[in-house]
């Protein structure tokens, strides 16, 4: 289908955004790559008066090493996270997850940012993101403002972003020494979209499990954070994390939908973060 | 109206286009690269899949806008003077019936082979997740890749 019409302002940089966005408030969209907001606007799902495109801010491009955080610019591509030395790195876990994202095409026009700020819980990136600590900085009219994951996530596809505001980067604290990852996703084959995720991240000490940061993918309107697992693995041996991992949909409401319903994903949920975990700790 | 300048296939064009066109349409309706085609509205099928600037993108899911500048190839823009070698492999290895899909699963595979040239199959059925093909069970799709891949196709 045809887009509704709508005027295009091609923004040069971050303030010229802001600004754009300020002067048409509700009935403005930005659009990053587009891989979500263009079938949207295909549909007419979507229908913005105003399109602003924050493609070409050369600020929100690529990431930067800042010491105990890697900065990504929003509009980092899925294609240029995953072929990034510096994220491979130190933020491994974030690679992975974007390798199983949608398909070759889509990932070379989808965008970090993009995807995180579309907040959609069957999305991988934002319980990624929640897991393992990230911050938005997030750019308006009174200048930027930097909210946590934990603040970030606020319904389904909605986030702390405002009308006239712009996600720029995102600082994302490094996973030191002792730490290993594991994203675990289940899907259909033929569909790229988890039914259900589960982000591990997890450090060892001494043979057992010293902190794990588990976020859920798909188990509810905002991407989760799995606080109960999380304090039940604390201590863990190799022999107790399946009896650990059994708090994993604890307080989670998950949709029911035509792949699967919310007691079916609870299932999925333990299982995955069993073998996520699992994998994590090298065990 | 906005002013865009691309070039499609070697050549450059400069138009004024709406905001809301996209470069599938301006493909086939401005420039007659009809090569190109639509088979879905949901960004699922990758039979609208170009080049812009090197990379594969669904081109149904890109405003012609946003690739003001860039550089775009079609599958009409993939010969030269003979078959490229994936499109002679596909004809070879009888990699499709209908024909609908041929277009964006020859696209995805060239840009596959130019990041990866000695895939293996699970590479290659990986790379070309995007692309969905109803008639052929994808069989003859993976050998011709790889009939293009030992060939040194690019
Ligand atoms: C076929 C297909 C399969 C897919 N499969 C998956 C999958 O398996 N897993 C997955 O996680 N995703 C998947 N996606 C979605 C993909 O990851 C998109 O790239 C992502 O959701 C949106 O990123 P974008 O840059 O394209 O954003 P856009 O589509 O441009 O924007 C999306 C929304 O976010 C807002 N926005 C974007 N950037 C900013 C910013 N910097 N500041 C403020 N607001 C902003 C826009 O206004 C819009 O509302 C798939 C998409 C397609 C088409
Ligand atoms: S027409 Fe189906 S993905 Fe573009
Ligand atoms: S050959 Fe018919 S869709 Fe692929």
């Amino acid at each position: 289908m045809i887009p509704a019409q709508f005027d295009y302002v091609r923004a040069g940089s971050v303030d010229e955004a802001v600004s754009a966005l300020a002067e048409h408030d509700e009935d403005a969209k930005v659009l990053a790559g587009g891989q979500s907001l263009i079938p949207l606007l295909r549909l007419r799902l979507a229908y913005p008066e105003v399109v602003v495109d924050v493609g070409r801010i050369a600020e929100m491009h690529g990431i930067r090493d800042d010491g105990s955080h890697l900065v990504i610019g929003a509009m980092t591509t899925h294609a240029e996270v995953i072929t990034n030395e510096l994220l491979r790195r130190h933020c491994g876990l974030i690679a992975e997850a974007t390798e199983t994202v949608a398909d070759p095409a889509v990932r070379h026009r989808g965008t970090f940012g993009g995807s995180l700020a579309h907040a959609d819980p069957a999305g991988d990136l934002p319980a990624v993101a929640l897991a393992l600590d990230a911050e938005f900085v997030i750019a308006g009219a009174g200048g930027r403002r930097t909210v946590s994951a934990a603040d970030f996530f606020v319904d389904y596809l909605q986030t702390a972003i405002e009308p006239a505001e712009v996600l720029v980067e995102v600082r994302v604290p490094k996973l030191g020494d002792g730490w290993g990852y594991r994203y675990e996703k289940f899907q259909r084959v033929a569909q790229a979209w988890a039914i259900v995720g589960v982000a591990a991240a997890v450090r060892r000490s001494n043979g057992s499990i010293a902190e794990a940061r588990i976020g859920l993918t798909n188990m509810g309107s905002t991407p989760i954070r799995a606080s109960a697992v999380e304090s039940a693995l604390a201590g863990t041996g190799a022999g107790e994390v399946a009896a650990a991992c059994e708090a994993a949909a604890e307080g989670t409401s998950p949709p029911s939908d035509l792949n699967g319903k919310a007691d079916y994903r609870q299932h999925l949920a333990r299982v995955l973060t069993r073998r996520a975990v699992t994998a994590a700790a090298g065990y | 109206m906005v002013k865009i300048s691309i070039t499609v296939d070697g050549e450059r064009h400069e138009d004024e286009v709406e905001p809301r066109l996209l470069l599938v349409h301006y493909l086939r309706e401005r420039l007659g690269k009809v090569g190109t085609v639509v088979g879905c509205d949901t960004s699922n099928c990758g039979a609208c899949t170009v080049h812009l600037d090197g990379n594969s993108v669904k081109a149904c899911s890109v405003l012609a806008v946003q690739a003001d500048g860039g550089d775009v190839t079609t599958i009409e823009g993939l010969a030269n003077g003979e078959w490229h070698p994936v499109q002679a492999a596909f004809k070879e290895c009888h990699g499709l019936q209908c024909g609908y899909c041929t277009p964006g699963m020859i696209m995805a595979a060239v840009d596959l082979l130019a990041n990866n040239p000695a895939p293996s199959e699970d590479e290659i059925r990986e790379g070309l997740e995007g692309n969905l093909c109803r008639c052929t069970g994808y069989q003859n799709i993976v050998k011709a890749v790889q009939l293009a891949a030992e060939g040194g196709a690019r």
